[in-house]
C-alpha cells in the first residue's frame, strides 16, 4: 500500500525487535469476539478514486456554472488564487495545533494577524483564534456572557438571528438551566426596539442581535447594546455576512461588547457549507474569558520577537469540566486563508467588495420590486440580500428558475415550512448585471 | 526590532540555523497606495441606500499590499512551521499521518468546493450521496447502525454523543447526574460532560492503568449516565475488560461512551460495536488523514446504537426506495444542531476518499501503527522509564522520571528533539504520568525513521546525563530559542495594533 512505507522485510526485523512472531500477537489484549474485518470494496487506486468521487461531484450544480443568488449564511464570493495555493503548502497544511511555538511560528504568526484583522473589521480590541463556525460562535459568546455575569441566568436573541443559530444554541442551552427568549420583528425588518429593551430584564446576561439580519436587514447595533447596558447585560453583536463589516458600522463602535459569527464572506469557498470559519472579539476587559484559543506576543530566550499560544489554563486539557469551553480545535486553516484573503484586498479592496455587493444588490432589488406580483415585505436598508415575497410557491418556482441554470434564492420554507412564498436572495461581487436580468425575467416569468 | 523585510544576498549567520531575524507582519509590510487585488468594474449603477448613521469610516489600519508581497509574506511564514512533511510528528493521540493529496485535490471540485448547503435537492443528489456512502462506511467500521457526520470536530463531537444519551434517559424520565471519566483522559471529556449539564466523576486507575472493575461496579450507580472511555485509553492500552465494562455499565441501564480519538490503534480490525459501545465519535481528521490544518478543520461524526438513532442530530441524510437521497428535517425527537448546515463537509470528501483508497484492507493501518508503536517502545524501554508497562497498542507513553533526576524535564527533551529534525509528543496529559511523553508514530512511518528517532532519543537521554545544559538550552537549531510562554500570558498582546 503506499501510504505504509515498510517492506515485509522490514516487518519481520521490527517484529524480532520487539520479540513478537507476528502482528497479530500485539493484538493479544483486544478479545477475538469484538474483532472482524470490514465488509468493504477492495482497494481503490488513485485513478479509481478520482472517478468515484469526481463522479459524486459532477451530480452537483455548483456556483462556477449557474448565475448563483443563493445565501443564507454561506456565500459566494471571490477567492484569488494565491489564497488557495497557499493552503496547500505542507508546511501549512500537514502542521497541527502549535503547541510547540519554536517550530510553529508560521502558524502562529499567522493567527496573529488573523486576531488584528478581525478586531479592526470588528472594531473591538481582542479576537481569538478562530472558532467551527457561526452557530457554535454565537453559543461561545452567550456561554462567555454568562459567565462574566455570575449568575444570571437569560439571554435574549433577536428571531431575526439565523435560524440555525438560534437552534444551535437551544441544543447548547437546553440542559444548562438556561433561558432562551426570542424577540420578534418589526414591520420594517428589523428587530422591534420596545419589546428587546421590555424583553430584558435583570436576569439577562446576553441581549444578541444580528446584523444584516437573516432577512438581509441592516440593525442598529446601538438598539441592543441599548437594551443590554439598560440592566447591565452584555450586547452580543452576531455578523453571519463578514463582508458587510467594512461597509457597515462595525459592532465595537455600536456599543456590542462581543462580537461572534461566520466570517466564510471573507476569503473561505462555501464548501457545501463547511469547513466555514467562526470568529469572536471582544472588549479586551474581557479577555479572559474569552473561549478557544488565543495567540499573544512575546519574546524568545535571546529578545527576539515571537509567538506562542496563550492563556491555556482557560483551557480544557489544564481546567478540565471547569474549562471556559470543551472546544480543543480552531479552523487553523481557514483563518489561515481568510487572513491571505484579508490581506491582499485591505483596506481598499475589503470597502470595494462591500460596495460592489451592495450596489449590485440594489440594482436586482429595485428591478424585483418592479415585477407584478412580487413584494419586499421588508422596507429596512439592506446590504448584500433581501427577502422577496413571490406570487406562487417559493419552491416550485425556484426550481423551475434551476433548470434554467439559475439559483435564485433560498426559499424560506427550508426553516419554517409554513412560510411558503418568500425567499432570501443573495448578490455578490460574483454576480453580473446580465445575470441578475435574465433571473429578474425568470421571475417575470420571460424567457432568458 | 530588526525585522526582516529582505533577504540580503548575504547574512552572516550559523548556516545550520534558519534566518533568525523576526519576519514582519502583514501589516508592517504595508504600504499607502500598494494594491493586491483587482475586480471588473461596477456594472450596475454605484448606489448606497444604507443610512450614513449605520455606516463606518475606512478600516484603519487594515493592509495595502501587493500580491507580490503576500506571497513572500505567507512562504517565508510557512517556513517556521515543522510539519508532517517534514518529518516524524510523533504527536500523541493527534495520530499525525501523511495526508493524501489526491484527496486534496477532490474536495476541490468545484461539485463539492463551491457547492452551496442550501440548493436545491435534485441538484445536491451528488453531495447527498458521497455523505450517505461515508456514513455507511464508518457505520460499517464501527459496526454500529447510523452515524452524524454533523460534529465539527472531536470536542463537539462528544457534547452530541452525551446529549444524545441524555435525551434517551430523559425518555425514560430521568436523565441522571452523572459521567464517569478516568482519570487517564483527555481534558476534554470532562469538559464536554459538564457543558451537556452533568456532574464529573472521575475514575481511578488500576496500577496497569486500565479500568479497575471493582471500582467500576462501586461507582455505577442508577445516577450514572454513561461511561466515557477512550479507547485504547490515552496510555495506549487497550482495556481488555471491555466486554465486562460494558456489561457493568448497561447493568446499571446507563451507557458506554467510547471517544474514538483513538480509532487508528483498531480501525478495520475490531468493532467498537461488537465491544458493548453505544455511542462512539471519530476525528477525520486523525483516523481518516483529512489534514490538521495548523489546528483544524477537523469532523467529529458520531456513531451510535439503535436506541439513540431517534435522538441524532436534525438532518440525517437518507435514501429513498427509488435511490435518490434528501435531508430529513423531520425528526422531532432529534437533539436539534450542534452547528450550521451538513458539518465540515471537506472533510466528509477527504475521508471518503482515503477509505475508498484501502478498502477492505484498512485493517492493515491499525497494524502499522501498532507496530510501529511497540517498536518505538522496544527500543526505548529502559532508556526512558514507562510507568504503565501494559501491553501497547498505537502509542506508548514514557516520562522524564529518569532524566528528572538529572535535572531535566520532559519539556526540556521535547525541545532538544527539535534540534534533531523531530516534532515533540505529546506532554500535557495524561495527567496519571507525571513529566509524560506521549509517543504516537502512527503507520505512515518508515523503520529508517523510526530508527533515527530512537537514535536521537537515546543521544538526548545520554545527553542529559553527560551534558544537561545543552538539553536544557535547547531548541537551538530553530528560527527562535525557547519561547517565553509565562510572559506572554503575564503581559497580554493579542493583536498588532496601528
Amino acid at each position: 500500500m503506499k501510504f505504509l512505507p515498510t517492506s515485509d522485510g522490514e516487518r519481520r526485523e521490527m517484529l524480532a525487535a520487539i520479540g513478537a512472531r507476528s502482528i497479530d500477537d500485539l493484538f493479544a489484549s483486544v478479545p477475538a469476539e469484538v474483532r472482524r474485518d470490514p465488509d468493504l470494496p477492495p482497494p481503490m487506486s488513485e485513478i479509481e478514486i478520482r472517478r468515484f468521487i469526481g463522479g459524486l461531484a459532477k451530480k452537483n450544480v455548483n456556483a462556477r456554472d449557474t448565475a448563483f443568488f443563493l445565501g443564507a449564511g454561506v456565500y459566494h464570493h471571490y477567492v484569488s488564487a494565491i489564497a488557495d495555493q497557499m493552503l496547500y503548502r505542507a508546511e501549512w497544511l500537514t502542521a497541527y495545533t502549535p503547541y510547540q511555538p519554536e517550530i510553529s511560528q508560521g502558524t502562529l504568526q499567522s493567527i496573529f494577524e488573523f486576531q488584528t484583522h478581525v478586531c479592526l473589521l470588528t472594531g473591538l480590541e481582542v479576537a481569538n483564534a478562530s472558532l467551527y463556525e457561526g452557530a457554535s460562535a454565537l453559543v461561545e459568546a452567550l456561554l462567555m456572557a454568562e459567565r462574566l455575569s455570575r449568575g444570571r441566568t437569560k439571554a435574549v436573541l433577536s428571531a431575526a438571528i439565523h435560524p440555525e443559530y438560534r437552534e444551535t444554541a437551544r441544543t447548547y442551552f437546553s440542559n444548562l438551566g438556561l433561558e432562551l427568549v426570542e424577540v420578534p420583528l418589526g414591520a420594517d425588518g428589523t428587530t422591534d426596539a420596545r419589546a428587546l429593551a421590555a424583553a430584558v430584564d435583570e436576569k439577562t446576561f446576553a441581549v444578541a442581535v444580528q446584523s444584516p439580519n437573516f432577512y438581509g436587514v441592516v440593525e442598529d447595533w446601538a438598539a441592543g447594546s441599548a437594551a443590554a447596558k439598560a440592566k447591565g447585560a452584555l450586547s452580543v453583536a452576531v455578523i453571519a455576512e463578514a463582508a458587510s463589516l467594512a461597509l457597515l458600522k462595525p459592532p465595537g463602535e455600536g456599543g456590542a461588547d462581543i462580537a461572534c459569527g461566520e466570517a466564510q464572506a471573507l476569503g473561505v469557498p462555501m464548501h457545501n457549507g463547511g469547513p466555514l470559519l467562526g470568529f469572536l472579539s471582544c472588549r479586551s476587559e474581557h479577555q479572559r474569558q474569552i473561549p478557544g484559543r488565543l495567540v499573544g506576543e512575546t519574546r524568545d530566550a535571546e529578545g527576539r520577537r515571537a509567538f506562542c499560544l496563550t492563556l491555556s489554563t482557560r483551557e480544557q486539557h489544564i481546567r478540565r469540566e471547569k474549562a471556559t469551553s470543551n472546544i480543543c480545535t480552531n479552523q487553523g486553516l481557514m483563518a489561515l486563508a481568510s487572513n491571505i484573503h484579508m490581506s491582499l484586498l485591505g483596506k481598499e479592496g475589503l470597502r470595494e467588495v462591500a460596495r460592489q455587493c451592495h450596489a449590485k444588490a440594489e440594482y436586482l432589488k429595485g428591478e424585483i420590486a418592479k415585477l407584478r406580483g412580487y413584494r419586499l415585505p421588508y422596507a429596512g436598508p439592506t446590504f448584500n440580500e433581501f427577502l422577496v415575497e413571490a406570487p406562487e410557491d417559493a419552491v416550485g418556482l425556484l426550481a423551475r428558475l434551476a433548470t434554467r441554470g439559475i439559483l435564485g434564492g433560498v426559499p424560506l420554507s427550508r426553516f419554517d415550512p409554513s412560510d411558503r412564498r418568500r425567499f432570501l436572495v443573495a448578490v455578490t461581487e460574483m454576480n453580473e448585471r446580465v445575470e441578475m436580468d435574465r433571473l429578474v425575467a425568470a421571475l417575470a416569468g420571460r424567457d432568458a | 526590532m530588526s525585522v526582516e523585510v529582505e533577504t540580503p544576498a548575504a547574512v552572516a549567520r550559523d548556516p545550520k540555523r534558519p534566518d533568525p531575524r523576526p519576519l514582519p507582519l502583514v501589516f508592517e509590510r504595508s504600504g499607502e497606495g500598494k494594491v493586491g487585488y483587482s475586480l471588473p468594474p461596477l456594472d450596475v449603477p454605484d448606489a448606497i441606500a444604507i443610512p450614513e448613521a449605520l455606516r463606518r469610516a475606512e478600516i484603519a489600519g487594515e493592509t495595502q499590499i501587493s500580491e507580490v508581497d503576500v506571497a513572500r509574506h505567507f512562504t517565508r511564514l510557512s517556513q517556521r512551521n515543522f510539519s508532517i512533511d517534514q518529518g516524524l510528528y510523533p504527536l500523541g493521540s493527534c495520530t499525525m499521518k501523511h495526508n493524501p493529496r489526491t484527496n486534496e485535490e477532490m474536495a476541490r471540485l468545484p461539485g463539492f468546493a463551491a457547492a452551496h448547503p442550501l440548493a436545491p435537492e435534485a441538484l445536491s443528489q451528488g453531495t447527498l450521496e458521497l455523505a450517505w456512502l461515508l456514513e455507511r462506511a464508518l457505520s460499517e467500521l464501527t459496526g454500529l447502525p447510523r452515524v452524524t457526520l454533523q460534529p465539527s470536530a472531536g470536542a463537539q463531537g462528544e457534547l452530541a454523543g452525551i446529549l444524545l444519551v441524555r435525551k434517551a434517559l430523559e425518555k425514560t424520565g430521568r436523565p441522571r447526574k452523572t459521567v464517569l471519566i478516568p482519570d487517564s483522559a483527555h481534558g476534554t471529556n470532562p469538559a464536554s460532560a459538564h457543558f451537556a449539564g452533568y456532574t464529573v466523576k472521575e475514575l481511578k486507575s488500576n496500577p496497569r492503568g486500565t479500568i479497575d472493575l471493582d471500582v467500576l461496579e462501586k461507582a455505577m450507580t442508577d445516577d450514572v449516565a454513561a461511561l466515557m472511555l477512550t479507547v485504547p485509553n490515552t496510555l495506549g492500552i487497550f482495556e481488555d475488560k471491555i466486554l465486562d465494562i460494558a456489561r457493568i455499565v448497561h447493568a446499571k441501564g446507563g451507557y458506554l461512551y467510547c471517544d474514538g480519538a483513538n480509532f487508528n490503534a483498531f480501525v478495520g480490525v475490531a468493532k467498537p460495536g461488537l465491544m458493548g459501545i453505544d455511542v462512539m465519535h471519530m476525528n477525520l481528521h486523525k483516523t481518516f488523514s483529512t489534514p490538521h490544518g495548523g489546528g483544524g478543520p477537523g469532523s467529529g461524526p458520531v456513531a451510535v446504537t439503535h436506541s439513540l438513532v431517534p435522538y441524532l442530530p436534525r438532518p440525517t441524510v437518507e435514501r429513498r426506495a427509488d435511490g435518490t437521497f434528501f435531508l430529513d428535517y423531520d425528526r422531532p425527537e432529534s437533539i436539534g444542531r450542534l452547528r450550521t448546515f451538513l458539518g465540515n463537509y471537506g472533510m466528509f470528501v477527504r475521508a471518503l476518499s482515503y477509505i475508498a483508497a484501502y478498502g477492505n484492507r484498512i485493517g492493515e493501518v491499525a497494524r502499522g501503527a501498532v507496530l510501529n508503536a511497540n517498536y518505538i517502545r522496544a527500543g526505548l524501554s529502559g532508556v526512558y522509564h514507562l510507568k504503565y508497562d501494559g501491553p501497547s497498542m498505537h502509542e506508548v507513553v514514557f516520562s522524564d522520571k529518569k532524566q528528572s533526576e538529572l535535572g531535566v524535564s520532559n519539556v526540556d527533551i521535547a525541545k532538544r528533539l527539535m534540534d534533531y529534525g523531530f516534532h515533540p509528543p505529546t506532554m500535557s496529559f495524561p495527567l496519571i504520568v507525571h513529566g509524560a511523553l506521549m509517543i504516537e508514530p502512527t503507520e505512515t512511518e518508515g523503520k529508517p525513521v523510526l530508527d533515527a528517532f530512537i537514535r536521537a532519543m537515546k543521544d538526548i537521554a545520554r545527553e542529559c546525563e553527560e551534558s544537561p545544559d545543552l538539553v536544557r538550552g535547547a531548541p537551538h537549531t530553530t528560527p527562535v530559542k525557547r519561547v517565553d510562554e509565562v510572559g506572554a500570558a503575564r503581559n497580554l498582546v493579542l493583536r498588532w495594533r496601528p
